[in-house]
C-alpha cells in the first residue's frame, strides 16, 4: 500500500471527440492543440498540479499514443514526484477476462484498484475535454464541510441552451434533488461541467453495485447519480464562476481559440499565480521579418514570420513565406504557408505544407485540414472542406481542379 | 558520440567590459538571443557530443548561473550516474577558496575531475558562442597524438580591437602545431583566434595544474599553456562556423543582432544539434491590432502593442501602446509603457519605463539599462 492520500484524481482521456472530424482521426480530443502551445488536457493536469493534487491517473482507450507519449512521467505539469505521478491507465487483461472501457463509470470501475493502493479519502473525476482554470481542492474543502457523498460542479447556462446539458436541480442549499439528462423541459440552468468529488468509501459500492448490473450504461451521468440520488445520499452543486469552455466541435475550438485574441481575454493564459503547464517545445525566437505585418494574433516561438497574419493563432515551427496571408485561422505546429498563399477561417493539424498561391478556406464557413496534408501550388480548397490526414491535393494539368 | 570524456566549464569570468550587464551575474548566465543564457551554448555542445558528466565551476554571482542550470534536467543532465555538477569555490586547508586564476579554479575542482572515470576533459570557458560537436575534435586529438588541442576560429584582428576579453590569438604551423601564443595583445595580426575550449588527458591537466601553481602561476591560457609551447604538443583545431564573443558591451549587443541574421540563425538553431534552455511556462507571443514589429526576434510571453524594429525582445517583454523600440534589446519581463522611445538600448531584467521616456544610445555604446530600474 502507498501512503494514504487525501485525493486523488482520475481523468477520462478516451473520447474520440469525432465531432473534431479529421482532427482526431488519429488522436484522442484531449490531445488536440488550443491556444498555440497547449493540448486541451494540459488544463486538467495543470489544474490537478496547482490544486495540491499530486496523483493523477489518466483513463486512455482511443488513439491513445500521441497522448501517452505527451503524458509521459508527468513531470512537465510537476506531477513527477516520488509517492504521486500521472498515470497513464488504459483497458487492461486481467485473468481471462478484460474489455474495453464501456462507460465512464466503468472506466473507474475497471481501476479500483489502482484507487485503492492510495485509500484516498476523496476521489476528483475529471473530463479531459474542458478548458478552465480551477481550483479543485476548494471544491473538495466544501464536498467535507458539507458532509457530500458527490459533489458536482455547475455552471450557470442560458436558460435556452440548458436542454444540450446534464442539468443539476437544486434546493436553495444547492442540495441536488434532481438530475436532468439534456432535458426537454429543464427545470434549472445549472449545467454539470463533468467535475465530480465523491467520498471514495461511498463511490467504491456504488460502482461495484452498477458493474453487475447488466442494463446499466455504466456512466456517472446516467447511471451513477441518478442511483445516488434515488438511495438518498447527499448531492451537493457546486458552483463555478468563470471562464469553461467544452471543445468538442469545429466550431467551439475555433471560437475557444479566437477567444484568446480578445483584447482582455476571460480565460487570462498569463496569470503567474496559475500557469497552464505543457510540453515545451525547444524552439529559437519566432522571428518576425522586415515585411512581415502581424494583427491581433498569437504566436510561438519557431516560427517565421514573412507574410501577413491577422486574428490568428499560431503554433510553434510554422513558416509563414512572403505574401502569404493568413487570416481568423488556427495554423498548428510546424505548417508551412508557402508564398502568396491565402489560408482564411481554417484550423490545419501539424505539419501541413501548402504550396505557393494556394486559396484555402473562406469567411463563410470553418475549413479543416488535417495533418501532414501535402497541398501543390495553385491549390484551391473551398470554405468548409475537411480534407483528411495524410493526403496529397494537386492541381490536374488541365486547369485547376477545384476541391 | 563521445563516451570517453567528461566537460569542464569554467564559468567564473568576470569580464568588466561588460559594466552594468555582469554586476549581478557571470558572463556566462548573462540572457543572449531571445530566450538563451551565453553558457547553454558550450553546455549543449556537450550533450549534442554524447557527454553526460558535465563540471561547472562557478566563482562570482553565480547565484543566477545556478538559478538557471538546476538540477540539468533540461539539458538532460539530471542523470542517475554522473549528470551536471556544479562546483562552487571550494576552500580548505590547501586552497583559500578565493581564485587568483583558472588554475585555483581548476585545483578548487581537483576533487571532482580526480573522481571523474572518463579519460579525456574537454575544458571550455562559458563566454563563447557557437554550435558543434566535439567528436572531430577529439579524433583529431587522438590522431594528432597531442597533448593538448585547442580550438580556434578566424576573426578580423581589428574587430573589437584593444577592448577584448582573454583574447588568444594563436600561429600555427603547416602541421596544425600552435607555435606561438598571444594573450590580450593589442598588436597582435593573427586572425587565428581561440575559443577557449581545450581536449586533454585528464591525467595530464591534474599534473600541469599542480605543477604550473607549484611554481605561482595561475593562469591557463596565459601561465600554463604559454611556458609549456616548447615541451607538450599543442595542436590548434579550426571551427569553421559562427563564433560570438563576449568582449565588451558592443560585441555583446553584435551578437545579438547576429542573432537576426538567417545565417547565423541556421548555423546556430537548425542544424542536428538543439540548443537547450531553461523552460518556462510562458504564453505564445500576443501582438495586439495596434502592435508593428520588423525584423525582430520575440520570445514567448511578450505582449506587443507598439512597434518595434529590429530588436531582441526576451520572455515577458511589454511593449505599451504608441511605444517605439528600435535596434535594442530588451530582456525578461522588461516593461516598455505607452509613447516611450527606445534606440540602441539593453534593457536588462525586470526594467521598467514609464511612459512617454526617451533613451537613445549608440550602436557602439547602446545605454543599459541595470536589472529592476525604474525610468
Amino acid at each position: 500500500m502507498m501512503k494514504k492520500k487525501r485525493s486523488v484524481a482520475m481523468l477520462l482521456a478516451g473520447g474520440q471527440g469525432s465531432r473534431l472530424g479529421v482532427l482526431t482521426k488519429q488522436r484522442a480530443k484531449p490531445a488536440v492543440t488550443y491556444g498555440g502551445k497547449y493540448r486541451i488536457i494540459d488544463f486538467p493536469l495543470s489544474n490537478c498540479s496547482h490544486s495540491g493534487i499530486d496523483t493523477v491517473g489518466v483513463l486512455t482507450q482511443y488513439e491513445p499514443l500521441e497522448l501517452n507519449a505527451y503524458i509521459g512521467t508527468g513531470a512537465p505539469w510537476d506531477l513527477d514526484t516520488m509517492s504521486g505521478g500521472a498515470f497513464v491507465l488504459p483497458p487492461y487483461v486481467t485473468g481471462d477476462t478484460g474489455q474495453w472501457y464501456t462507460g465512464t463509470a466503468n472506466a473507474i470501475y475497471q481501476n479500483i484498484s489502482f484507487v485503492d493502493r492510495y485509500d484516498p479519502d476523496y476521489l476528483v473525476v475529471l473530463s479531459g475535454d474542458h478548458i478552465y482554470k480551477m481550483d479543485y481542492s476548494l471544491m473538495i474543502h466544501e464536498h467535507e464541510e458539507k458532509g457530500a457523498d458527490a459533489t458536482i460542479a455547475v455552471l450557470k447556462v442560458p436558460m435556452e441552451e440548458a436542454s444540450r446539458f446534464g442539468i443539476m436541480v437544486t434546493d436553495d442549499d444547492l442540495n441536488i434533488t434532481e438530475f436532468q439528462e439534456k432535458p426537454q423541459k429543464p427545470q434549472s440552468d445549472l449545467a454539470s461541467m463533468g467535475i465530480y468529488v465523491f467520498t471514495w468509501k461511498t463511490i467504491r459500492e456504488y460502482l461495484v453495485r452498477d458493474a453487475k448490473d447488466p442494463k446499466s450504461s455504466h456512466d456517472f451521468g446516467k447511471n451513477i447519480i441518478p442511483e445516488m440520488l434515488a438511495r438518498g445520499e447527499k448531492l451537493v452543486a457546486y458552483p463555478f464562476m468563470g471562464y469553461w469552455k467544452d471543445v468538442g466541435t469545429i466550431k467551439s475550438l475555433w471560437e475557444a481559440n479566437m477567444e484568446l485574441l480578445a483584447d482582455e481575454p476571460e480565460l487570462d493564459l498569463n496569470d503567474p499565480s496559475w500557469r497552464i503547464y505543457s510540453r515545451n517545445p525547444n524552439e529559437p525566437c519566432c522571428f518576425v521579418d522586415r515585411y512581415a505585418k502581424i494583427s491581433n494574433s498569437m504566436i510561438c516561438e519557431g516560427c517565421y514570420i514573412y507574410g501577413t497574419v491577422e486574428n490568428s493563432v499560431i503554433s510553434a515551427g510554422v513558416r509563414i513565406e512572403p505574401g502569404a496571408v493568413v487570416k481568423d485561422s488556427i495554423i498548428m505546429q510546424n505548417c508551412c504557408i508557402s508564398r502568396d498563399s491565402q489560408v482564411t477561417m481554417t484550423i490545419m493539424d501539424e505539419e501541413t505544407t501548402v504550396g505557393e498561391g494556394c486559396r484555402i478556406g473562406g469567411p463563410d464557413e470553418i475549413t479543416v485540414i488535417g495533418s501532414e496534408v501535402k497541398i501543390h501550388d495553385g491549390f484551391r480548397i473551398k470554405a468548409g472542406e475537411q480534407l483528411a490526414a495524410g493526403t496529397e491535393w494537386e492541381v490536374e494539368v488541365a486547369g485547376g481542379e477545384e476541391k | 558520440m563521445i563516451r570517453d570524456a567528461f566537460g569542464l566549464i569554467y564559468a567564473g569570468e568576470q569580464n568588466f567590459n561588460l559594466r552594468e550587464l555582469v554586476y549581478v551575474r557571470t558572463v556566462g548566465a548573462l540572457p543572449v538571443g531571445g530566450r538563451y543564457r551565453v553558457i547553454d551554448f558550450v553546455l549543449s555542445n556537450m550533450v549534442n557530443s554524447g557527454l553526460s558528466n558535465v563540471g561547472v565551476i562557478a566563482q562570482r554571482s553565480y547565484h543566477s548561473l545556478m538559478d538557471h542550470l538546476g538540477s540539468g534536467k533540461q539539458w538532460d543532465l539530471s542523470r542517475r550516474n554522473e549528470g551536471l555538477y556544479i562546483l562552487p569555490p571550494f576552500s580548505n586547508y590547501d586552497s583559500p577558496g578565493d581564485f587568483t586564476g583558472t588554475l585555483d579554479a581548476l585545483k578548487g575542482a581537483m576533487s571532482y575531475i580526480r573522481h571523474c572515470k572518463q579519460p579525456y576533459v574537454i575544458l571550455t570557458g562559458s563566454y563563447t558562442i557557437y554550435n558543434m560537436t566535439y567528436d572531430a575534435m577529439l579524433k583529431a586529438h587522438k590522431d594528432s597524438g597531442a597533448d593538448i588541442t585547442m580550438l580556434y576560429s578566424e576573426e578580423d584582428p581589428e574587430l573589437d580591437k584593444g577592448a577584448r576579453y582573454n583574447d588568444v590569438r594563436i600561429e600555427i604551423d603547416d602541421q596544425g602545431r600552435v607555435v606561438d601564443l598571444e594573450v590580450d595583445s593589442p598588436l597582435s595580426e593573427s586572425r587565428l583566434t581561440g575559443m577557449d575550449c581545450f581536449i586533454l588527458r585528464k591525467d595530464l591537466l591534474e599534473y600541469l595544474v599542480e605543477d604550473a601553481l607549484s611554481r605561482g602561476r595561475h593562469m591557463f591560457v596565459a601561465d600554463l599553456l604559454m611556458s609549456n609551447l616548447g615541451n607538450l604538443k599543442v595542436m590548434g583545431f579550426r571551427h569553421k562556423g559562427y563564433v560570438g564573443r563576449m568582449h565588451n558591451v558592443a560585441s555583446y549587443y553584435r551578437v545579438n543582432m547576429d542573432f537576426l541574421n538567417l545565417d547565423v540563425q541556421k548555423a546556430l538553431f537548425y542544424g542536428r544539434n538543439p540548443i537547450y534552455t531553461k523552460i518556462k511556462d510562458e504564453v505564445p507571443a500576443k501582438y495586439s491590432s495596434s502592435s508593428s514589429v520588423r525584423n525582430s526576434l520575440v520570445a514567448n510571453g511578450c505582449i506587443i502593442e507598439g512597434e518595434v524594429e529590429n530588436s531582441v525582445l526576451f520572455r515577458g517583454v511589454y511593449v505599451g501602446r504608441g511605444a517605439r523600440i528600435r535596434n535594442s534589446i530588451i530582456m525578461q519581463n522588461a516593461e516598455v509603457y505607452n509613447n516611450s522611445d527606445l534606440e540602441y538600448a539593453i534593457l536588462d531584467k525586470n526594467v521598467n519605463i514609464r511612459q512617454g521616456r526617451r533613451l537613445v544610445g549608440d550602436r557602439e555604446f547602446p545605454v543599459i539599462i541595470r536589472k529592476g530600474a525604474i525610468v
